[in-house]
């Protein structure tokens, strides 16, 4: 399809959205990620059941959390789609670019950039 | 099983802000089970804790360790060699890790992560509910396995009270009259008849109301 998508977001890979746990979505905020999305199958598509909606409901407690330690919850977020729908793919990420960088830098990746500076 | 909940991260980072090398230890136990101080809460909390201190300017070394059970000396023991690398430990056990933790390490000061809640089981998905209250004289065996201390608000021991309608308890309708399940179950095992016996005044002495309790059992002591 040669579909144009964004070129600064990284593709981890997984058997199934229901393997992404909380940890996984923090470690990559902790090591200085902008945001992350978390793409899964359609809502009641899913090949194990209910691995999409475990995923989402992850990706609330980790946004529950970013909330907390200031990082803010709006730089994670979950989609659903068909593995068909490859343009659908490249209108998320397209969409989730623009809201991170609407957002800015996370202040993670500052605070550590900031400490970086100094040393 | 023992059931706790998370404590908010609010309270915990109001309790840790002080100290900068912290250790934030799990226990694989009824914890682990509950979902709510096992290996992943641990991982969890650690990664919150810092990222909070770096963004507010304060980085913070949080370490992660996790214990296949805080209640036991051989296992606490296994801290020993680093306990002096860290100014406070957050222990996401039940309370009793907390306070064992903290018998065994005098100058670190422990810090409870969690809520211990009650002993309960896994009724269902992201569902815990109380079963025992560990009074210390199980009546079970009279009451068709449904137990009236932990299950029925008033503990009436000869129940239901005047206040079980429709099967439901007069303190809210989505808790079950334990009489009721009692009736019921004692109903479906045919044993009626132990119902209409009259329970004796339970010895409270064994419950809290003698103060900490104790097992003692000289036969397995070496």
């Amino acid at each position: 399809m040669r579909l144009k998508i964004p070129s600064n977001f990284r593709i981890v890979r997984v058997p199934c959205t229901g393997k992404v746990d909380i940890i996984h979505i923090l470690r990559a905020f902790e090591k200085g990620a902008d945001g992350v999305y978390v793409v899964g199958c359609m809502e009641g598509d899913c090949h194990f059941n209910e691995g999409n909606f475990r995923a989402r409901k992850r990706v609330e407690q980790a946004a529950r959390i970013l909330d907390k330690v200031g990082v803010g919850g709006e730089r994670v977020k979950m989609f659903n789609l068909s593995s068909g729908e490859g343009p659908l793919f490249a209108q998320y990420s397209i969409e989730m670019d623009n809201k991170i960088k609407e957002l800015g830098p996370s202040p993670i990746r500052v605070a550590k950039q900031n400490k970086k500076d100094a040393a | 099983m023992i059931i706790a909940e998370k404590k908010p991260i609010e309270e915990i980072i109001d309790e840790v802000k002080d100290f900068s090398r912290i250790l934030i230890l799990g226990c694989n136990e009824c914890v682990t089970v509950c979902e709510a101080g096992g290996k992943k809460e641990v991982e969890i909390l650690a990664s919150a804790l810092r990222m909070y201190f770096i963004n507010k300017g304060n980085e913070k070394k949080v370490d992660e360790r996790t214990l296949e059970r805080q209640c036991d000396h051989e296992y606490l023991e296994e801290l020993r060699s680093n306990i002096d690398d860290y100014d406070a430990i957050v222990s996401l056990a039940c309370g009793v890790g907390v306070q064992f933790a903290a018998e065994k390490y005098l100058t670190t000061p422990l810090i409870p992560g969690v809520n211990t809640v009650c002993l309960g089981a896994n009724e269902d998905r992201g569902l815990w509910t109380e079963r025992c209250q560990a009074c210390g004289s199980c009546v079970l065996a009279r009451t068709g396995g449904i137990c009236p201390v932990s299950r029925c608000a008033k503990r009436v021991l000869n129940g239901p009270c005047g206040g079980s309608t429709n099967g439901k308890c007069e303190i809210s309708k989505d808790v079950d009259c334990a009489w009721q399940l009692i009736l019921d179950r004692l109903k479906a095992l045919d044993k009626m008849d132990d119902y209409e016996k009259i329970a004796p005044i339970k010895d409270w002495s064994t419950d809290r109301a003698g103060g900490p309790r104790t097992v003692t059992r000289e036969d397995v002591k070496i």
